[in-house]
């Protein structure tokens, strides 16, 4: 059972039959929308409200005619499997595309890893391979236990770059607002000549909060760097098996294109490849 | 319905009353029948201990270690400051622990994994649960046990998503009346141990930062140690020491950064060349990165009277992968002997330098005396998660001994002169290479679940794993709202056709004497007696006697989970020799079997689901204490 294609303009009737299959669905007793997110996290979202995927959750609540409920949840690992596989919840609105175990709606944004600099520092940088790496300080994101890294780490690595690197635990301090933004901080302090950061966050900061002006630059694609790790395709997500929900997911995300678009861009998300409609391969 | 009321007996008094404590046994070797026909012992318990052939391996726990505690009480993690889980009750011996029964089952109100141990006290037993960390004290005067009171401490919700592998607990020590303890929450309490009154709590560390403690604390004299977790979280690890009476933290003993942090100066002398120099804790790190160094303290932490020195190790380097962080990454997978009134290091030793595997060395140091050439020498054996065991002088730090106990190829011997384990580069891991079939795994061939050691037999009985991996490089994953390349690691059975090991091991001559192999990766701790009994648990839920000269299986029966948790020996007010055990499948590996943990991707779990596929068909969640009689 899936819902059924809507190229066209939003019509009554597919919502009609989308609130049926919200219905059939399981949210009993009280029907809602019910959304696990990180509640200290911009600017995707937190507790307050003010981040992207909290605007897009009240955008389907409204349309739906339901009631938002959020289960917040550090988004770190296991946030999945103790959230929305549990039945915590129906909807996670930002996992990467190919994420295993859930149903994943077809992508609504892509963005890319960026370097970050203070924009007084005129630094321009563009590749990895770029020579002025192996001498500045360079901020990354430390992730995970063994093998677990971020792209640009991987990137360095393979390169040999790795006596100047500082890492900021993408976890932080959770007890400080948004903690994975100390990355950006730290350039805007002056920490780290270079951050390279997810696009998302290095854009809200460097539009927002970063008190000096920071610079963004895309990574061009080097021979060597693998393209398919800096870029990353980004879905909403329900829970294996539940047709019913990704299909309401996808049509609100489709019908919704602009607005989240729209919403995108004042928050400073670097995007990629929107001209594409989701529901096609961006 | 509270913690308390669901704490329910689920079965009682299976045998009312045991049977005469000299029931004779037809099977019984013919020695002891004639033995027990010749002496007349006031209490037949004693008798095939005193028939057994005395202690012929020489060995002796450490003077003091036992603190001078009843031989049937159970008052630290394991039982002595030596950790040597060895207890001196006889009462169950190879004769008749074939005739033990269930006594007492009682619900833990907990559906995690339940390792550790209960502790015994006098007449009260003691039990710490998985999150949220309830101490029950159970009157064990009342047949099949009753309990007196219990203690919330009500650590943060939070620190379950923090923790890394389930939400366990290894248990408390006992001291000067109070039973002290962690917290999930990154908290030490201590209860008063007669009424269940909080003493004090004290914040040691922050979950906010990624820590949280699952270890038991070790009681020293009027010092608590006590050690933090969560080293994948960019965690520094350490050491800290807390007042007894007070709570207030005394110091911390840092795992990575300059040597004042770790506590290194003019007293400290390793024996190895490798492990000297200022501030290796910096300068083996690229650029700032031992900031985020891991080497957490989350095992278990030994004491020796004798030389005045308390012993641990420290786990993995964190959250880099290993192309990230050039050099030793020094104090990462590392053994401390530090002096317990000051912490400060007297020496070390890095098993693994550079890990890139994983292998987390927080596993048990358990303190011994042996003669070795004629002479007594004050050993420490340690058996790794790397695969091999490592038989040191406890007092130089100098390594007498090594030797896999199970199959390892990720290193092919290690240099007693220089201390440097000799490395396989093609078993290396780099970034964005795959590397096939390296064993053992990262859960290593034994994790946290500690070995014991029989004084009577001069050997250590290890529950092992035989589980290998392959490193095939990154997939797609996602935290904090970023994208990242997690660890592909698939977990698979290794060679031989057995997934787990009690094995019997020589400290001395670094080798196995006899051993039982199993079908699953062993999870629980393991028991030994001065009846010369060996017990341990299975994660399909069978808890098992053997004998511990032969290693021939005595007696089993099986549980109503998967046990994680670690078997103990204690005398109740009757006079008569009891062992309990928690049932209650979890903890990294045996997540597995928890229905909301997917085994559809062999990857699940940091990859032991691969290792441990059809643990989910073979037990279900469900703690349980379990006690055992004749």
């Amino acid at each position: 059972m899936s819902f059924p294609a809507d190229r066209g303009s939003w019509r009554p009737a597919a919502v009609a039959a989308a609130l049926l299959l919200w219905c059939g669905a399981h949210y009993s007793p009280a029907q809602a929308l019910r959304v696990c997110a990180d509640p200290n996290n911009l600017p995707f979202s937190n507790r307050a409200g003010q981040g992207f995927e909290n605007h897009i959750a009240e955008l389907m609540a409204h349309d739906l005619g339901v009631p938002l409920r959020y289960t917040w949840w550090p988004q770190r690992r296991g946030f999945v499997r103790r959230t929305l596989v549990d039945g915590q919840c129906d909807v996670v609105l930002g996992l990467p595309a190919g994420y295993p175990g859930v149903a994943l709606t077809p992508p609504y944004y892509r963005s890319s890893w960026v370097f970050v600099t203070r924009r007084d520092r005129n630094l321009h940088l563009h590749s990895f391979d770029d020579p002025r790496l192996r001498h500045l300080t360079i901020g990354l994101h430390a992730i995970g236990a063994g093998y677990a890294s971020t792209p640009p780490a991987v990137e360095l690595a393979r390169r040999g770059i790795v006596g100047r690197i500082v890492g900021y635990s993408i976890y932080g301090n959770y007890s400080s607002p948004d903690p994975p933004a100390d990355l950006l901080r730290g350039v805007a302090r002056g920490e780290v000549d270079v951050a390279i950061a997810w696009g998302p966050l290095a854009g809200f900061f460097a539009s927002r909060n970063a008190g000096v002006p920071l610079a963004l630059d895309a990574i061009a694609v080097d021979s060597g760097s693998d393209t398919q790790a800096l870029t990353y395709d980004i879905a909403a997500a329900t829970r294996a098996g539940d047709t019913a929900t990704r299909a309401i997911l996808e049509g609100e995300l489709r019908r919704r294109r602009p607005e989240i678009r729209r919403l995108l861009r004042d928050y400073g998300v670097p995007l990629e490849g929107m001209d594409v409609a989701p529901g096609e391969q961006p | 319905m509270s913690h308390a009321s669901r704490f329910l007996v689920l079965l009682l008094l299976l045998l009312a009353a045991c049977g005469p404590a000299g029931k004779h046994d037809p099977h019984a070797v013919d020695t002891t029948v004639e033995a027990r026909k010749a002496l007349s012992a006031p209490h037949p318990d004693s008798v095939v201990q005193r028939i057994t052939a005395a202690p012929a391996s020489g060995a002796t726990i450490p003077a003091g270690a036992d603190r001078g505690d009843k031989p049937g009480d159970w008052t630290l993690p394991g039982r002595d400051y030596a950790n040597t889980r060895y207890s001196a009750l006889d009462g169950i011996n190879v004769a008749n622990v074939k005739d033990l029964k269930i006594i007492t089952a009682m619900s833990t109100g907990s559906l995690n994994g339940n390792e550790g141990q209960p502790l015994v006290v006098g007449n009260t037993m003691y039990v710490v649960t998985p999150f949220p960390n309830i101490l029950e004290a159970i009157d064990l005067a009342v047949p099949g046990g009753a309990l007196k009171w219990s203690y919330a401490p009500n650590p943060s919700r939070r620190a379950i998503g923090i923790a890394c592998c389930d939400v366990v607990n290894r248990g408390a020590s006992y001291a000067a009346g109070r039973i002290v303890y962690n917290t999930l929450d990154a908290q030490t309490v201590a209860v008063d141990a007669a009424t269940g009154r909080e003493a004090w709590k004290t914040r040691v560390g922050d979950i906010n930062t990624g820590e949280t403690f699952t270890m038991a604390p070790l009681v020293v004299g009027n010092k608590v140690y006590v050690g933090n977790a969560g080293g994948e979280l960019g965690v520094r690890g350490y050491l800290a020491a807390l007042d007894l009476a007070t709570g207030k933290v005394l110091w911390k003993a840092y795992s990575t950064g300059p040597d004042a942090d770790v506590r290194i100066g003019p007293d400290f002398h390793p024996f190895y060349a490798k492990d000297r120099g200022p501030d290796l804790g910096t300068s083996t790190w690229g650029g700032d990165q031992w900031k985020l160094g891991g080497g957490t303290v989350w095992g278990w932490i030994s004491y020796d009277p004798e030389l005045n020195l308390i012993y641990y190790s420290t786990g993995n380097p964190g959250v880099w992968n290993p192309d990230l962080r050039p050099g030793d990454n020094k104090w990462s997978i590392t053994l401390f002997a530090r002096d317990p009134e000051t912490g400060n290091a007297r020496w070390a030793y890095q098993f693994v330098p550079h890990d890139a595997w994983d292998y987390d060395e927080i596993m048990e140091n358990v303190l011994v005396d042996m003669p070795v050439d004629g002479r007594m020498r004050q050993l420490l054996i340690h058996p790794g998660r790397t695969g091999f065991v490592y038989t040191f002088d406890r007092g130089s730090g100098e390594l007498l001994a090594a030797g896999t106990f199970q199959p390892v190829n990720w290193a092919t011997g290690v240099d007693l002169a220089t201390g440097e384990h000799a490395i396989d580069p093609a078993k290396r891991t780099h970034t964005g290479v795959i590397t096939e079939n390296i064993c053992p795994s990262s859960t290593g061939a034994k994790d946290q679940q500690p070995s014991a050691f029989s004084p009577r037999t001069g050997l250590l009985y290890i529950p092992a794993h035989n589980v290998c991996m392959n490193y095939e490089g990154t997939e797609a994953n996602y935290i904090a709202g970023t994208p990242y390349l997690g660890a592909s690691v698939k977990m698979f059975p290794g060679p031989g056709g057995y997934r787990g090991e009690l094995v019997a091991w020589d400290p001395l001559k670094a080798e196995k004497v006899c051993g039982v192999k199993e079908d699953l990766p062993l999870w629980s701790g393991v028991l030994v007696t001065a009846g010369d009994v060996v017990f341990y648990g299975t994660m399909d839920g069978w808890f098992k006697a053997i004998d511990a000269r032969t290693c021939m299986e005595l007696w089993k029966i099986r549980l109503s989970s998967g046990i994680v948790g670690n078997p103990i020996a204690y005398t109740g007010p009757d006079g008569r020799e009891y062992i309990a055990v928690y049932a209650g499948i979890g903890g990294w590996m045996g997540a597995v079997a928890f229905p909301d943990v997917s085994t559809d991707d062999p990857y699940t779990a940091l990859g032991v689901a691969g290792a441990v596929p059809d643990l989910k068909q073979k037990t279900t969640p469900g703690g349980v204490l379990y006690v055992f009689s004749r």
